[in-house]
């Protein structure tokens, strides 16, 4: 997770006409196509997109995954990343918690009339950095221009298709009484290092969104545990006391965690403190939440612990028959406490 | 990590807890002032925890929650006006006013702005010369020189677009409202840490004298709320009825008297609408004459129907410590975060809405 991707600058910008992204680049003619040659084609290429068709056609093998998600942020650049990466490693981490190899991702861009070419630019590096470490490949895409003012600079919406590991039996119908909840990371990190920077809100920290696809790492783990990995889920909007209350609805099994035993960078908990938030339901990108049978939770943490993406991983609790549908929280001091679904967004606190 | 790991020992807690249960012989009823104190005795279970003769109840200090809904439609009257950027700290927006919230009014397109700061408010009027900036000044004694501060700020700067909506309330008046009601039930008060440390500890020597109530100022920490809690419940098993300093860390006798000076310079004491409980007299404060100015009230010539509580709302009564959430019909039911009848069930400080988030485990 140390590993953090940095613009390359062994992508210099081409030389676009204009300055800002324009209507006429979402209009289908000629700012259109040049945008897409230098900014798209050239960049990503590879033997499906090269064929500038309208879908990509290819073959797969196995059982497959199809996930798609829409990257919203703002600000788009924030410590740690950009909406590029995000856009990347949050469909290919979609795929990796069903236990599949992100193979192909759809890239849709809609973006605000207006959006500085520089920046625009920067985030296509950052998402063709991103698909080499996830070894995945952009085969389709499309880009729309809105109007000033009908947008937020950019939106991008990437889908994906994955192959399903054949060990891997992931679905909350497996997950058992008695299993162990391990979280792979410090928790929080992300929604903290974007809100530093929102107006109203801004404070000095060095905190870095956790943004990194986890597919190599999860599938690793799928490949050994196999059956007993009974579920994954990654706790990004909402954080982890959203995933664990909507396995806990659906599973009506008691999600009992420790407190003490989740893993928090002392920065990012002081961070919360300050903003009045609940470091429960901080946004996280780079981290999953695993459900492993008890018998293997130790061996399956100390691998997950020599994985760059799973150092501070933990075992945070269990699961009980008692209960049942509820998240229960053991606090430092040892009193216990029902952890509820967040409703609507967490507002800062008056004092 | 200094002042997030000390005031939350396991150990230090256990040795408080083992005393609250060796002393207490009786039962005793203690409010919490500070919904920060609700909170964090609610989120760190330690309700749970307590001797079952000593009832925690859950008093009015959240500023949120004893926001009156004519305020809230006085905001939303404001944040809808032409060139106003409205400002509010993060947990006004979600509370009902007569008929929409500010987070309603601000997905309908008004500009409403979350700050941590009445001073980003006066930099963002500095900023926008073309537009209003009000300020939602709500909060207790704690957040009132700040509020000041920003008209004083503002005046220095010969701002004329800056102005403050003040919905200020004073905690003494409060514990004294609920002393003097014909059903009170509580035995002494966790006063709040945060208001004595602008404020001080003499003014609540009158109360603790005239109502016999022994009154504690306590933290918000696990380890603060045990130990306040402890020397409430000493106190009482003796008979005494001092005003004590738990919270030695902040607060001194005599208070900030910067900050008092500040809040005396800006505002002037007045009677003050509670939600749920009525008016109150000399229970807030109001921007006063010689900064009527930055009063959004004037400027903005705010004259709206004064609106009627929810009556299915029994925010009174929880806030006064004669019910708990629980016993109100609505709640979880008509009456949920997602949906608040009342402000209690809004903010993160509200008594019902820490029922609703950390409550309703089975013991096993």
């Amino acid at each position: 997770m140390d590993e953090k991707i940095t613009v390359q600058m062994s992508c210099p910008m081409p030389k676009f006409d204009f300055d800002v992204i324009t209507l006429g680049h979402g209009s289908g003619g000629l700012l259109t196509h040049r945008l897409l040659q230098s900014g798209v084609f050239n960049l990503f290429s590879n033997d499906l997109l090269d064929q500038q068709h309208d879908g990509a056609s290819f073959e797969l093998n196995g059982k497959i995954a199809f996930s798609t998600d829409s990257y919203v942020i703002s600000p788009i650049f924030f410590p740690g990343g950009n909406i590029g990466d995000v856009a990347v490693n949050g469909t290919v981490n979609d795929l990796a918690m069903c236990g599949a190899e992100a193979k192909y991702l759809s890239l849709g861009f809609i973006v605000e009339e207006g959006f500085a070419m520089n920046e625009f630019w920067k985030v296509l590096v950052s998402i063709k950095t991103a698909a080499e470490k996830a070894n995945v490949k952009i085969v389709t895409g499309d880009t729309k221009v809105v109007e000033k003012g009908k947008g937020d600079k950019l939106f991008i919406n990437t889908s994906g298709i994955g192959i399903v590991h054949t060990n891997a039996f992931i679905h909350h119908r497996n997950i058992e009484a008695g299993d162990a909840i391990i979280i792979s990371g410090n928790i929080a990190a992300h929604g903290i290092a974007i809100m530093s920077l929102r107006e109203g809100l801004t404070f000095e920290t060095s905190i870095q969104s956790d943004t990194t696809n986890l597919n190599h790492t999860v599938l690793a783990l799928v490949s050994k545990y196999g059956k007993d990995i009974r579920f994954l889920r990654d706790p990004t909007r909402g954080g982890l006391a959203s995933v664990l209350n909507e396995v806990a609805e659906l599973t009506q099994l008691g999600f009992h965690i420790d407190q003490k035993l989740i893993p928090v960078q002392e920065q990012v908990e002081s961070a919360c403190e300050m903003l009045g938030l609940d470091p429960l339901y901080v946004a996280n990108e780079g981290l999953f939440v695993a459900i492993v049978k008890k018998e293997s939770a130790g061996a399956f943490l100390n691998d997950l612990q020599k994985d760059c993406n799973g150092i501070h991983a933990a075992i945070i609790g269990e699961v009980l028959a008692d209960n049942g549908g509820k998240v229960i929280l053991k606090s430092r001091i040892g009193g216990r406490r029902v952890v509820n679904y967040l409703t609507g967004e967490q507002l800062p606190r008056i004092c | 990590m200094k002042y997030l790991s000390e005031y939350r020992d396991p150990e230090m807690v256990e040795a408080f807890l083992k005393e609250i249960h060796h002393i207490t012989t009786r039962p005793w009823t203690l409010m919490e002032i500070c919904g920060g104190q609700t909170h964090s005795l609610v989120k760190n279970g330690i309700l749970n925890m307590l001797p079952a003769n000593i009832t925690m109840v859950h008093g009015p200090g959240c500023p949120v929650c004893v926001t009156s809904v004519s305020v809230i439609d006085e905001a939303i009257f404001l944040a809808e006006q032409p060139h106003v950027i409205f400002c509010s700290f993060g947990d006004m927006l979600r509370v009902p006013g007569s008929k929409k919230s500010l987070l309603e009014c601000k997905a309908s397109g008004a500009d409403i702005r979350i700050l941590y700061s009445p001073l980003e408010a006066v930099q963002l009027a500095k900023n926008n010369p073309d537009k209003q900036i009000v300020f939602f000044a709500v909060g207790f004694e704690t957040t009132a020189p700040s509020n000041a501060l920003s008209v004083v700020q503002a005046a220095k700067l010969e701002l004329n677009n800056y102005s403050i909506l003040a919905s200020h309330v004073l905690v003494p008046p409060a514990m004294e409202a609920i002393l003097s009601d014909t059903n009170n039930t509580i035995n002494a008060f966790l006063a709040a840490g945060h208001v004595c440390t602008i404020m001080g500890m003499e003014e609540y020597e009158p109360v603790a004298e005239k109502y016999k109530c022994p009154i504690v100022i306590t933290g918000f920490e696990p380890v603060d709320l045990l130990q306040g809690i402890l020397m409430a419940v000493k106190q009482l098993e003796k008979g005494e009825h001092k005003v004590e300093n738990q919270y030695t860390r902040y607060v001194q006798r005599e208070g900030n008297r910067m900050a008092v000076d500040i809040i005396n310079s800006v505002f002037a004491v007045n009677d003050r609408v509670w939600r749920g409980i009525g008016t109150i007299p000399n229970s807030g404060y109001e921007v006063n004459e010689q900064y009527k100015n930055y009063n959004a009230r004037i400027k903005f010539n705010i004259d709206i129907e004064k609106a009627m509580e929810n009556k299915d709302c029994i925010s009174g009564d929880i806030m006064k410590g004669l019910k708990k959430p629980k016993q109100c019909p609505n709640f979880g039911a008509k009456c949920k975060p997602e949906h608040p009848l009342g402000a209690p069930m809004v903010s993160s400080e509200g008594a019902c809405a820490a029922y609703y988030q950390y409550a309703g485990i089975n013991h096993v």
